[in-house]
């Protein structure tokens, strides 16, 4: 089954202290400044829809956000052009954006250290019904493949992976480690397993 | 853009209706034609806005970022989709809804939609539709195709067509109504949608219908048409009509619409408004895209001439059944609830109450109530209209609707039901109070997407959203139901010159920087149909809004006499007056360090125009020849395709009807009603076209013709592969010469 259109998201520690505003201007900046190959595009402010996407940075290759679906606050990296490669690739491509996003956002001083990863809890989100329903099938034919990843991330077996099951919502993963990283830790673990190119 | 795309034409074979699959496949073909460079910008421009393919702000891949210009780099390079329109620059895709009506079926394909097309958002517009924004050209198909599943056409949401035709979303269940609209408006929609005497205007048409004249929920008095029932005594009898008014619009300059009948009886109800749309077209201005909508046409001829005109069309417009098959079973239209009536809930809590207040109105129905669902900035999650869904199927039969207020509205609920409905919608955070109230802004997308905005509309709506929230239940009630709109630019998207308080965005330059302001609108009438337009009174800069709209209602609550309205309160106290409240918030704060004037409500950037762009709410002015020919060339292309996966007899039966439909497309400039039959058409395009030459080439004399002419005599017999190929080859020589014909005729002849 391929995997394409992997959408990865950070949860947050202290989610209520974080200051969504701030991100408007900084995100303004990433445009700016061109932080990444990808093309960055607008950004776009959803602060007033209960549990809704955040501030979301558009971009043609994909959105970067901090994201409040289902009231969980997190970086999250929303893959939309096809990406080349296996799903390996796919799911590191999607983490290493989300981590790297998450990295600047810790650092940017007008975020006042208000924005950490929590450490433990990523979730993953194939966001294509047609080639990934959310069906027992599917999480059964890719749970390997989401363990092999998850292994590389957080070491062998050690996290807890839980599926979304609601068949009308995507097919989705979480998976908390039982120990806690920072968004370097887990860059430095994606390093085994990043592809060379990791825009397209 | 998604990995998916080519599956899902296969995975819905079977599943949406022949017709709108068929539309789909055509404009996926469009596509194709397009970037193999084989189809004009300008027509595909308007062939996709004429599907509901919207541009949005910097599609012409630049962007201001504070500082400069900067150029977006798309992978397309410079493919288009339109002059000046970059191929993978994101677009919104609007999706009709008539008369706002959708279950729950639907609420979950948009849910869908927005989550895998857009940024997991849908927004619900000020004429009942719902557009996802940046969403990728490539998608728009395959989005299409799940909507014509779910019974959904985008076909017509934008463009010089028939837009959505909406309709009062209490239609059937307000205690005030004179009878329900809904089937009539559906018979409209459905009557209008694709209709030849709809594809050659010279800008857009949008019609409504309301169930009383009091009201203002489907705001006919600023439509191009505008319905409203009543009824009269016929032979003792008390029979259904519609009060017809035209050449209502907003825009720059807002018309209010001319009454053209007094009764319309519903059997006249289509064939009249299609006499509209004939003079229309015909009479309409095409070339100054200013003055091109009806109420233009309306006001140059007078209505008395423009009355005149339309029913000598009517006199002579074929007899078409539809005019009465579509209304025939609409007196016995009604919508059922799924549970019994029931009576009102206790009072819960005061979160509750003030909910209740806001957000229910008494249906005539004993026992039910309407609920509005109030949606901040008419925005809602996927996971919000899962939710929804939900709601609706268990509270009804899924009876909701679209407001233009860009909320929605649940008809058919027991008032037993209320409290538990309330929890429902609370989970999903769907509870907010407020409805109709001057909390619930409306406001147009403006910068935040609309090439055309000039001022931040979501922006100022947000921050007042936000401020007034906090205190509108202190507030005097006069206030509390005042209506604020915002438009991001003077067409009046926003719809402001029907509000109380009403904004549209306006720039100035201040000591050298351009400051975004609005302008301030005061005084419109809502109700009534939206009755009478606000009066502009000054120009304030948008960070002073806010004080603006605090000074305003607390001068009117403090001022106002003998309980008047807001629309009184100005109109009595006057423009200069009104003015002289607000003078000192013209200018920015003095402080030269003071800097937060110079950008915008929600964008940090330093506030500049350059990000303006060509707006494609007027589309392209293409005639329907063009659209015709265009649709004939891509049969051929299509010819091409089956010959190529060895249909021979298929794609010659393409291949000729090709020439069939370029050849009718030509005898319509001249005969309006040509039959759809292929002799007919033959013998047409004979007497008017190659008896008198001018479809003669300068070179190549009646060659092509005689094709068409072969073609017509031997479609019936079967082709070898050879044969199709050389009849598809010759089918796209005389679409050519059709084209080269068409040209021909348009040049103004020296004299």
């Amino acid at each position: 089954m391929e995997l394409q259109h992997v959408n990865l998201k950070l949860l947050l520690g202290n989610p209520d202290g974080v200051d969504l505003e701030a991100l408007i201007p900084i995100f303004h900046d990433w445009i700016q400044d061109q932080t990444c190959e990808e093309v960055l595009v607008d950004v776009t402010d959803y602060r007033h829809v209960h549990s809704g996407p955040g501030i979301v940075l558009i971009g043609h290759e994909g959105n970067y956000s901090v994201d409040n679906t289902d009231g969980r606050l997190g970086v999250r990296y929303n893959r939309k052009s096809v990406l080349e490669g296996n799903n390996q690739d796919r799911l590191a491509q999607a983490a290493w954006a989300a981590l790297t996003a998450c990295q600047r956002l810790e650092a940017d001083p007008r975020m006042g250290r208000t924005l950490r990863f929590n450490g433990k809890d990523v979730e993953v989100l194939i966001n294509d019904r047609l080639l990934v329903p959310n069906t027992s099938a599917s999480r059964e034919g890719l749970d390997a493949e989401f363990r092999l990843f998850f292994n590389g991330l957080f070491g062998e077996e050690r996290y807890d992976l839980t599926y979304g099951d609601e068949p009308r919502r995507l097919l989705s993963v979480a998976a908390e480690a039982l120990h806690t990283f920072s968004a370097s830790d887990l860059l430095n673990n994606l390093c085994g397993v990043l592809p060379i190119e990791t825009t397209s | 853009m998604k990995a998916s795309n080519s599956r899902w034409k296969e995975h819905l074979s079977g599943k949406m209706p022949e017709v709108l699959a068929q539309e789909v496949d055509n404009f996926e073909m469009e596509i194709d034609l397009r970037r193999q460079g084989k189809l004009d910008e300008r027509l595909f421009a308007e062939t996709r806005l004429r599907r509901g393919v919207y541009g949005q702000r910097y599609d012409n891949g630049e962007r201001h970022d504070g500082k400069k210009v900067q150029e977006l780099k798309y992978p397309s390079g410079a493919l288009t989709k339109g002059p000046n329109t970059l191929w993978d620059a994101p677009g919104m895709q609007r999706i009709k809804i008539p008369g706002g009506g959708l279950n729950a079926s639907q609420l979950e394909t948009l849910a869908e939609l927005a989550e895998e097309y857009s940024d997991g958002i849908a927004h619900v517009t000020t004429r009942q539709d719902v557009q996802l924004h940046y969403v990728h050209i490539d998608d728009t198909p395959t989005l299409m195709r799940r909507l014509a599943a779910a019974r959904i056409t985008t076909r017509e949401a934008c463009g010089n067509s028939v837009r959505n035709v909406t309709a009062c979303p209490y239609a059937g269940v307000c205690p005030d109504e004179v009878f329900d609209v809904t089937p009539y408006s559906h018979a409209l929609a459905r009557f209008l949608l694709g209709h030849p005497d709809t594809q050659n205007f010279g800008r857009k048409f949008k019609p409504s219908f309301s169930g009383c004249a009091q009201h203002a929920c489907a705001i006919a008095n600023m439509h191009d048409l505008g319905l409203i029932a009543v009824t009269r005594v016929e032979n003792g009898k008390e029979v259904r009509g519609f009060e017809m008014y035209v050449g209502g619009g907003l825009g720059t300059v807002p018309y209010q619409a001319k009454p053209f009948d007094s009764f319309v009886p519903p059997e006249e109800l289509l064939p009249l408004t299609q006499a509209i749309a004939r003079v229309f077209a015909k009479y309409g201005e095409k070339k100054n895209r200013n003055r091109a909508r009806i109420k233009f046409l309306v006001q140059d001829l007078g209505i008395t001439k423009f009355k005149e005109l339309v029913l000598e069309e009517r006199k002579k417009l074929p007899t078409d059944p539809r005019w009465t098959d579509y209304i025939e079973t609409a007196e016995q239209f009604e919508e059922e609830p799924l549970r019994p009536p029931g009576e009102p809930v206790a009072t819960a809590s005061e979160d509750f109450e003030r909910w209740r207040k806001t957000n229910t109105r008494p249906q005539k129905q004993t026992g039910y109530v309407t609920v509005t669902v109030t949606l901040p900035l008419g925005d809602i999650t996927s996971n919000q209209l899962r939710g929804l869904a939900d709601i609706v199927r268990r509270f009804t039969k899924e009876t909701i609707r679209t407001t233009v207020e860009q909320n929605f509205a649940i008809r058919w609920v027991s008032q037993s039901d209320l409290l538990d409905l309330y929890d429902a919608l609370r989970s999903v955070g769907l509870g907010e109070p407020g409805a109709g109230t001057i909390v619930d802004i409306t406001s147009c997308p403006g910068t935040d997407t609309c090439k055309l905005g000039i001022s931040s509309s979501r922006g100022l709506a947000a921050e007042l959203r936000k401020r007034l929230a906090e205190k509108s239940f202190e507030m005097d009630e006069a206030v509390q139901n005042l209506h604020i709109k915002i438009s991001g630019c003077f067409n009046s998207c926003g719809q402001h010159h029907v509000a109380d308080l009403g904004f549209y965005g306006v720039s100035r330059k201040m000591g050298g920087y351009a400051v975004p302001h609005f302008q301030v609108v005061l005084g419109g009438q809502w109700d009534h149909n939206g009755a009478s337009y606000g009066l502009p009174v000054v120009a304030i800069p948008s960070k002073n809004i806010p004080e603006v709209v605090a000074r305003l209602t607390e001068r009117y609550v403090a001022n106002r006499e003998n309980g008047e309205s807001f629309k009184d309160y100005c109109k009595r106290i006057g423009k200069a007056e009104l003015k002289g409240l607000l003078e000192d918030l013209v200018r920015p704060p003095a402080d030269p360090a003071d800097h937060s004037f110079f950008s915008d409500w929600g964008d940090p950037r330093e506030y500049n125009l350059s990000d303006l762009g060509v707006g494609e709410c007027a589309g392209e002015v293409v005639s329907a020849i063009e659209f015709d020919l265009a649709a004939a060339e891509r049969e051929v292309f299509e010819a091409q395709l089956l010959l190529e996966k060895g249909n021979i007899q298929q794609s010659a039966k393409i291949a000729y009807m090709a020439m069939v439909h370029a050849a009718k497309a030509l005898v319509k400039l001249e005969v309006a009603d040509v039959s759809d039959d292929p002799d007919r058409i033959i013998s047409e395009f004979t007497t008017r076209f190659y008896d008198t030459h001018k479809f003669f080439d300068p070179f190549a004399g009646g060659k092509f013709a005689q094709y068409l002419f072969a073609a017509h005599k031997a479609s019936e017999e079967p082709r070898t592969v050879d044969s199709a190929r050389y009849l598809i080859d010759e089918a796209q020589l005389f679409v050519d010469a059709s084209h080269s014909c068409y040209n021909r005729m348009s040049v103004p002849v020296a004299v």
